[in-house]
């Protein structure tokens, strides 16, 4: 350990001085940023028809990024997918991690047969393919961002169970838990107040990749033509540029790169706030 | 002795698993829009009132849920999993078919993915901190972020449009009646490149696995013996360090098996490989809901039984385990 660190500095602290973490951070803004303009830079439909087709990048001012075989502006498309994937990714995590510390707490906090359980059903949610699940859960359900959301958040949830199952099970034979038991605070007020906001590090540090892991699965999900018909997403555009891989590979590269950077920005973050909040891994 | 008893205790603890998957995909198929008979009219185009009612009576649809899930657990007893109208054979014929396929990418993939793996975090726990170990942990990161099936499609691009190296998709040429080794080259051919693209993900797993792991151990009391006993340092790293970084790496590789499928249904639809995957696909297109469900059972079945032999390998690998 280097002695520049001082032990008392904040997690926030040490993250801000991690250069690859920074780098994450910058590009995820960055990211969240196209997701939000894209509405007000590119107010029309981006599925529309809005120049002559095979526009290919840097040839035209106007459309700096090209046109697909429909004419589509496809800067337009990358930053209108932004939305769907930022959207879809936080939202599928959200989901993942409400029923994976529900049931993981509850398992972790109870112990005994509850625990028996709940650990049997993760262990029948493990053995599905997560993919595949989501495959089957979205066209049973017929494909909209609502079904793609829920169906990745169902299959994502049982990583963030078993972590706080862990954490709850060490947190609650703590003397601060007795102390809160013995001034007869209520299971819940202890779990919510005492228990869980201990329990928080590692669940932040799995939810970045949680986010990166929805986003691939999303992209997948609509690169086989499974997505959300009415939207265009970073994996519809590489399915659609697919059929003009050997003429236009732009058309894939492009929604691709923008893909492959979010989720490695994710996945830097990741990084970042584990040697931020994990101290044991530090120096490595 | 030992691995025996290891057998018969997660055979033990897999049973009321299997029974939970086989309730599961049941229901999702009874919650999946249209029946086998809805299918078969639809391919035939005229269907009567009176001929869906005996197509029903056929498939035994119109018997009640418990006697409709009594007969599907009887037929997964006999291996069936039911009839496919839309190619018109038994769903289990058809997986069979396409199994092998699947089978060959991922185990190719998954050695592709240890073999680089493992060398790759043996290179980096040996220059810890220094520039081959940071330079591998970006190019490990980068792996890890890039979705297979676009890594897949550039591959294409680059190995198959600008350099006419390799064939962009398929198992092997078609119609070419090459035999013994042109033909194993051929499928060589075929396969490079879907393998890596499934591998590159998890080379990167595998990488930085082994790398926490050997720098774990690296400072432990039996690896200083080892030195003192003047052991050559590459006796001390693959003998000493690599042994005991393998017990994370085959626990991690056993859970993986159903994120590998999950990859290879996307992969195998990018190269036109005749797999499973790419069967899963054309059954989500056609709405051929026994057959997708059918292989999700047998994909579930595939990650049981494959952490079954981890835990077999585990106990062999360290006794301590099969004592708990």
């Amino acid at each position: 350990m280097t002695q520049s660190r001082s032990p008392r500095r904040s997690p926030l602290g040490l993250f801000l001085r991690n250069p690859t973490g920074i780098a994450g951070l910058s590009i995820l803004l960055l990211v969240i940023v196209a997701a939000l303009l894209a509405p007000w830079l590119f107010p029309d439909d981006p599925l529309d028809m809005v120049t002559r087709p095979f526009l290919w990048p840097l040839t035209d001012h106007a459309f700096p990024l090209g046109s697909d075989s429909l004419g589509r502006d496809v800067l337009a498309g990358v930053m209108h997918g932004a939305r769907v994937s930022v959207v879809i990714g936080v939202a599928a995590t959200a989901i993942g991690l409400l029923i994976g510390t529900t049931i993981g707490g509850a398992a972790g906090y109870f112990g005994g047969w509850v625990d028996d359980v709940l650990v049997r059903v993760m262990e029948v949610f493990q053995t599905f393919p997560p993919f595949l699940l989501v495959v089957v859960l979205v066209s049973i359900a017929e494909p909209s961002v609502l079904t793609i959301t829920l169906a990745i958040g169902i299959v994502s949830w049982t990583t963030i169970a078993r972590l706080v199952r862990a954490e709850f099970r060490s947190l609650r034979e703590r003397d601060f838990v007795m102390a809160a038991h013995g001034l007869g605070y209520s299971s819940l007020r202890i779990v919510l107040c005492e228990i869980l906001p201990n329990a928080m590090a590692p669940v932040i540090v799995t939810s970045s990749v949680m986010v990166a892991t929805a986003i691939l699965n999303e992209a997948a999900l609509s690169f086989l033509g499974l997505g959300d018909p009415n939207l265009v997403s970073w994996g519809s555009m590489i399915g659609a540029g697919r059929d003009q891989l050997r003429t236009a590979w732009y058309l894939v590269a492009l929604p691709g790169a923008a893909l492959a950077l979010s989720v490695l920005s994710l996945n830097l973050v990741g990084d970042g706030l584990n040697d931020a909040l994990n101290p044991r891994a530090r120096g490595r | 002795m030992r691995i025996l008893k290891t057998l018969r205790r997660t055979a033990w603890q897999a049973l009321p698993t299997i029974a939970a998957i086989v309730v599961i995909d049941f229901f999702l198929l009874r919650l999946a829009p249209g029946d086998a008979a809805d299918a078969l009219a639809a391919e035939s185009g005229s269907a009567t009132e009176e001929t869906m009612t005996a197509l029903r009576a056929h498939f035994g649809l119109d018997q009640p849920l418990i006697r409709q899930f009594l007969a599907y657990v009887d037929n997964l007893a006999h291996f069936s999993l039911g009839f496919s109208p839309l190619y018109n054979m038994p769903v289990s014929r058809l997986i069979g078919e396409r199994l092998p396929g699947s089978l060959l990418l991922m185990t190719t993939a998954l050695g592709i993915a240890l073999l680089v793996g493992i060398s790759a975090g043996v290179i980096m726990s040996c220059f810890a901190g220094r520039l081959p170990d940071r330079l591998l942990s970006v190019i490990a990161l980068l792996f890890y972020s890039i979705p297979g099936f676009w890594i897949g499609l550039m591959l294409i691009v680059v190995f198959s449009v600008w350099l006419g190296w390799l064939p962009s998709g398929g198992a092997e040429t078609i119609g070419t009646g090459l035999t013994g080794l042109p033909w194993m080259l051929d499928r060589v051919r075929h396969l490079i490149l879907p393998a890596t693209s499934l591998a590159l993900f998890f080379i990167a797993i595998y990488a930085r696995l082994v790398r926490a792991s050997m720098l774990e151990v690296r400072d432990q009391d039996y690896i200083r013996t080892a030195t003192a006993k003047g052991l050559s340092r590459h006796v001390i790293t693959l003998r000493h360090m690599l042994w005991n970084g393998l017990l994370p790496i085959t626990t991690v590789a056993g859970l993986h098996v159903g994120a590998i499928l999950g990859g290879a249904v996307v992969v195998e639809t990018v190269f036109s490989w005749p797999g499973l995957g790419r069967l899963a696909f054309e059954a989500v297109l056609k709405r051929d809901f026994s057959v997708l469900l059918g292989i999700l059972l047998l994909s579930s079945f595939m990650v049981i039984i494959v952490n079954m032999l981890v835990d077999l390998l585990q106990a062999w690998l360290d006794p301590r385990i099969a004592a708990r």
